[in-house]
């Protein structure tokens, strides 16, 4: 299925967020998630299922002010 | 100074961006003394880019105050503080609901109503804020301990645009810390903050763009420490007509007098 990764398009097998991100080869304890705008908890990733068209966020820590 | 139940040895609190390179960041943390540096949070790589920086800030040893920085609206503020407690591991979080693109000034009807969301969820507001007197009460009744009332515009070093409205809020929150966070461009700008009786002062583009950063984190430590102990100390009264401090009793006659 075809998401959306950090405002680019990504065509990705897996289905759960947890293997996702292992897909695409996030350091999974390094980064936050949201999925549409929604935080999803580190621990509730392998739980949550994506479908097409998702939207997901993948942080990590910046300098800011 | 108590932060939410926190000890706090430095009033001056840094943040983390613009620096030209780790290394300058780290020696202007050092020598700016500060306990609490700010971070954000920004999309990251399959290469990790963020992991390298936030390994960088944990031997700092300061604590760690993310921000909301770029969140315009109120569920996008709350989202990117609950992605940041967990990145992070802590509940605080530096609240910025920016309401204006030019100006980056908060819009306040959203920045209470994330403050009252967050407080509920346990997290600890930093809410940056106006200086508006009736915004600071509703963002205590929110659950905010403390608030974070602008200087000028982030970023534009123009120093404090309206002193006096700090000044009614030092007098209208006594025992709430008030931190100025944004338009500090100078030393002397950190010191008037802190002359108005405000408890801290947060920082970043004055010493990151500064032609020597750590030389100016350690003026800025200088410069709050100078307020503090100046507000302190009680300062006199302005007047409007000089007033002579050296005696005028016993002022000897030495005009020369024309002889008849």
């Amino acid at each position: 299925m075809k998401i959306i990764v950090n405002a680019k398009p990504h065509e990705v097998a897996a289905t759960d967020l947890q293997s996702v991100l292992d897909e695409l080869g996030f350091a999974a304890s390094a980064v936050a998630t949201a999925v549409n705008g929604s935080f999803v908890a580190r621990p509730k990733r392998a739980e949550v299922t994506l479908a097409d068209g998702d939207r997901l966020e993948v942080l990590a820590p910046m300098q800011g002010g | 100074m108590r932060l939410y139940g926190t000890d706090v040895a430095s009033r001056l609190l840094l943040g983390t961006a613009q620096y030209p390179s780790p290394a300058v960041l780290a020696e202007a943390v050092k020598s700016s003394g500060t306990g609490i540096i700010t971070v954000s949070l920004r999309r990251e790589t399959a290469e990790g880019s963020g992991a390298g920086f936030w390994d960088g800030l944990r031997d700092t040893g300061c604590r760690i105050l993310p921000n909301t920085a770029g969140c315009h609206t109120v569920q996008e503020a709350v989202t990117t503080a609950h992605m940041a407690r967990e990145l992070f591991d802590t509940d605080w979080i530096k609240l910025e609901v920016i309401g204006h693109a030019d100006t980056l000034q908060p819009d306040v009807f959203g920045l209470v109503e994330a403050a009252r969301i967050l407080s509920a969820d346990g997290f600890k507001v930093f809410p940056y804020t106006t200086e508006d007197l009736v915004v600071g009460e509703r963002l205590l009744e929110a659950g905010c301990e403390l608030l974070m009332p602008w200087g000028a515009p982030i970023g534009s070093g123009q120093g404090l645009r309206n002193p006096d409205g700090l000044r009614a809020m030092r007098a209208h929150f006594a025992g709430v810390p008030l931190i100025v966070d944004a338009g500090i461009g100078r030393p002397s700008d950190a010191t008037q903050a802190m002359e108005l009786g405000m408890d801290a002062v947060l920082l970043n583009t004055a010493v990151a763009k500064a032609g020597d950063p750590a030389a100016m984190a350690r003026a800025m430590a200088l410069a709050v420490d100078a307020g503090r102990a100046g507000y302190l100390a009680d300062p006199m009264e302005r007047r409007d007509m000089a007033v002579p401090s050296t005696p005028v009793l016993g002022l000897a006659e030495l005009n020369m007098t024309e002889t008849a």
